[in-house]
């Protein structure tokens, strides 16, 4: 048996690739060239970068497993950057890591696992794959504070069927011991925080070299519509967002809305922030559906504990209405439904209580 | 499993004649050519009797003509920004399918007030000497079209294209990178007619780190590595004189093997060709209908991703490449298959394959099967 081990010169993919060797597979470790700069080169700064690459060569020579990089460069800026970018400017929330796993790395890459002649597919994330009479589950890691199970919500039948998270059943910490045991270099590695091809560290800086048009300032309303300041333009803002909103007030304010084509944000209390409901699209199930009606938990932010809802068919959209209102999830973001350990799918926020440009 | 080693034009073995040079050049003298003293005037020694010979190989006019350099890139650039600098002109003419050593050379020139002038390819990825001459003017400070492409093998009419450069105004340099040329064209000064020949000596089986460039004394060069003066000059930094030796030694090899290499290399390249389009219809060889380097196949692959295939290939033993790699070893698309005309796709779909002075009878239609084997596995 052959394995395709995804190595991002991280320590949690050094290690999956080392323990898939352990399993007794073969084994060849790729990294996916995801971002250039304008020159071609790989970036020097951030994640994804030349060096790391180079982390992930260095430890497949170790191991001694073939490796080679794999030039995904357009398929990400179409797939990604593009839609990232689009997003902010729509006034939404994107999360491009899902979308990155959702058209790159879990289509395009499941589709090259098995032209390079391999069985499965494996990555370093953590999250464990479970099978129950014929049925894959999507179950979330070991370690509670490291899951990353949201992150692959839109894995379903076919694609658990090939895909291998051996990391899912160890605690970090286990994982850098077994690297350091193994004299990983990665070993001590710190984990990647930051989006891949923003390397500065603030997407804003990306929008504004990319998208110079994201310059565009307006105005801070007030619920009741009272200009009370002004902003440099909504794609800086997220739902949500309570610092950097350029407003002395009082008490603390909250953007509650995002108005693009008006040029205005919104900001709020706390209360003025809250919702009872939100409708999801593009929803993807592991299984089966969850019956409408039904009781679910989900988490609208990938940082933050799953609440209660229950889920109802809206038109084409799922509309989730939570047990005990919820500060209203950004529009662009993802919803992620569970059944305890399991996941069940997820889909991408959409404005509830009204359309947006794309909405 | 040792690889089937098909890609001799990224790099070549090392022949041994040229490593029993330097590792004798290495016990007789290892000293600073540049010094005074015994150890010194050896090294210095063995390293002009290579620059007399080396000159002599390629036909310049007296061995100071030679410029040793660290190797193709480092040649290229000497020529180019070496003969721009000093110029009155402003102008670079090259082709579309130059070696990326002179294509960014010559557009890095830019932030000094130079243009770059582009001569386009036909399919085949042969320059038209009359396209050449047709961008000449009295503004033009150099022309540089290569001698054979690297990634096709199409052989540019470097002569006629020298001539036809001329015929607008004689006092134009002609640049020509013979880097993949040399090691089956008989490159000379008379045979190309160019000015400044570049030589890389790991493509013929010398050491890596080591090239020249053949200058032609009427033309005026600025050094673009300054320091210690050495190379008259033109290029400072301490002598490689082992290197250099063993590129000499390598060099004469190639000259007195070359026939046979023609003929031997030629017929398993054919024989390669023929086993794999017999079993594989579809497989198109790229530049077949001009001129090429009898130890490159270039070949399309209609629907199978060239990275797939390289990667599958590897992992059959067979080492072969796309067209360019980029520093992180993922595979490129090919500037030179975009300028004969090939979509993205189609040029991402284009394999090369190159034989070189190690192949050993039989090997071409024994690797034209393991490509097959491979081939039929991706079906």
């Amino acid at each position: 048996m052959k394995a395709l081990v995804a190595m991002s010169g991280g320590v949690d993919s050094s290690v999956a690739a080392a323990l898939m060797l352990d399993q007794g597979y073969d084994v060849i470790g790729v990294t996916l060239k995801q971002w250039e700069g304008p020159d071609g080169s790989m970036p020097v700064a951030g994640c994804c970068t030349l060096s790391d690459a180079e982390d992930a060569r260095r430890v497949a020579a170790q191991l001694d497993v073939p490796y080679y990089v794999l030039d995904y460069v357009e398929e990400f800026t179409a797939a990604v950057v593009e839609p990232f970018a689009q997003g902010y400017l729509d006034g939404l929330t994107p999360n491009p890591c899902i979308e990155c796993n959702r058209n790159v790395r879990f289509d395009a890459l499941l589709d090259r696992t098995t032209e390079l002649g391999c069985d499965v597919l494996v990555t370093g994330h953590h999250a464990r794959i479970a099978e129950d009479g014929g049925v894959f589950r999507l179950q979330r890691a070991v370690d509670g504070t490291k899951d990353q199970s949201y992150v692959l919500h839109m894995l379903d039948q076919q694609a658990l069927s090939k895909v291998k998270l051996p990391i899912g059943e160890m605690t970090k910490s286990q994982v850098r011991e077994y690297a350091s045991d193994m004299g990983l270099r990665t070993a001590a590695k710190p984990d990647s925080q930051d989006i891949c091809f923003v390397t500065s560290g603030d997407y804003r800086d990306f929008l504004r070299n990319t998208h110079p048009e994201v310059a565009a300032p307006g105005h801070v309303l007030s619920t009741e519509g009272d200009v009370v300041g002004t902003h440099p333009g909504t794609a800086g803002f997220t739902i949500g967002q309570r610092k950097g909103l350029g407003v002395a007030v009082g008490e603390p304010r909250y953007v509650t809305d995002i108005n693009p084509r008006e040029r205005t944000i919104t900001i709020g209390t706390y209360e003025d922030l809250l919702v009872r409901e939100c409708h999801v699209v593009d929803m993807r199930f592991v299984h089966m559906p969850p019956s409408v009606g039904g009781e679910v938990s989900v988490k609208v932010r990938y940082r933050s504990e799953p609440v209660d809802a229950t889920i109802e068919e809206a038109g084409d959209q799922w509309r989730f209405v939570f047990k005990v209102p919820q500060a209203r999830p950004a529009p662009g973001q993802t919803l992620v439904m569970y059944d305890g350990e399991f996941v069940l799918g997820g889909g991408t926020i959409v404005d509830g209580r009204r359309h947006l440009g794309n909405g | 499993m040792s690889h089937t080693y098909i890609d001799h034009a990224a790099t070549t073995v090392i022949r041994p004649c040229a490593q029993e040079a330097m590792e004798r050049a290495y016990a007789d003298s290892n000293a600073n050519a540049s010094g005074l003293h015994r150890p010194a005037r050896d090294a210095k020694n063995a390293l002009e009797q290579a620059r007399e010979e080396a000159a002599e190989m390629l036909g310049a006019s007296r061995p100071l003509d030679v410029v040793f350099t660290s190797g193709g890139t480092e040649a290229d650039n000497l020529a180019v920004s070496g003969v721009a600098f000093p110029s009155h002109r402003r102008t670079v003419v090259v082709s579309a399918v130059e070696h990326e050593a002179v294509l960014h050379t010559a557009t890095s020139l830019a932030r000094f007030g130079y243009t770059t002038k582009t001569v386009a390819v036909d399919r085949s990825c042969l320059v038209a000497p009359e396209r050449v001459g047709a961008l000449v003017d009295t503004d033009t400070a150099l022309v540089s079209v290569m001698a054979a492409n690297n990634e096709i093998g199409t052989i540019q009419p470097v002569a006629a294209i020298a001539a036809a450069v001329r015929a607008v105004d004689p006092t134009v340099p002609v640049h020509t990178d013979a880097v993949q040329a040399f090691v089956s064209e008989p490159i000379t000064v008379e045979s190309t007619g160019a000015d400044l020949i570049s030589l890389a000596a790991h493509k013929f089986g010398g050491p890596k780190g080591v090239g020249l460039l053949v200058v032609n004394p009427e033309v005026r060069i600025d050094p673009i590595i300054h320091g210690g003066g050495q190379e008259a000059g033109r290029r400072s930094g301490t002598y490689n004189v082992a290197g250099i030796v063993g590129m000499v030694a390598a060099m004469r090899e190639v000259i007195e093997t070359r026939d046979r290499f023609r003929s031997e290399v030629g017929a398993e390249r054919d024989l390669f060709e023929a086993t794999l389009v017999a079993g594989h219809p579809e497989a198109v060889i790229n530049g077949a209908d001009a001129p090429r380097l009898v130890q490159h196949s270039h070949i399309h692959f209609a629907g199978v991703l060239a990275e797939t295939l390289l990667i599958r290939l590897d992992q059959a033993g067979i080492a072969a490449a796309a067209g360019s790699a980029c520093q992180s070893g993922a595979v490129e698309p090919s500037h030179v298959l975009k300028a004969m005309g090939f979509s993205d796709t189609a040029a991402g779909e284009c394999v090369r394959f190159t034989f070189g002075w190690t192949t050993e009878p039989g090997e071409g239609s024994d690797a034209a099967n393991r490509v097959l084997a491979v081939l039929g596995e991706l079906r």
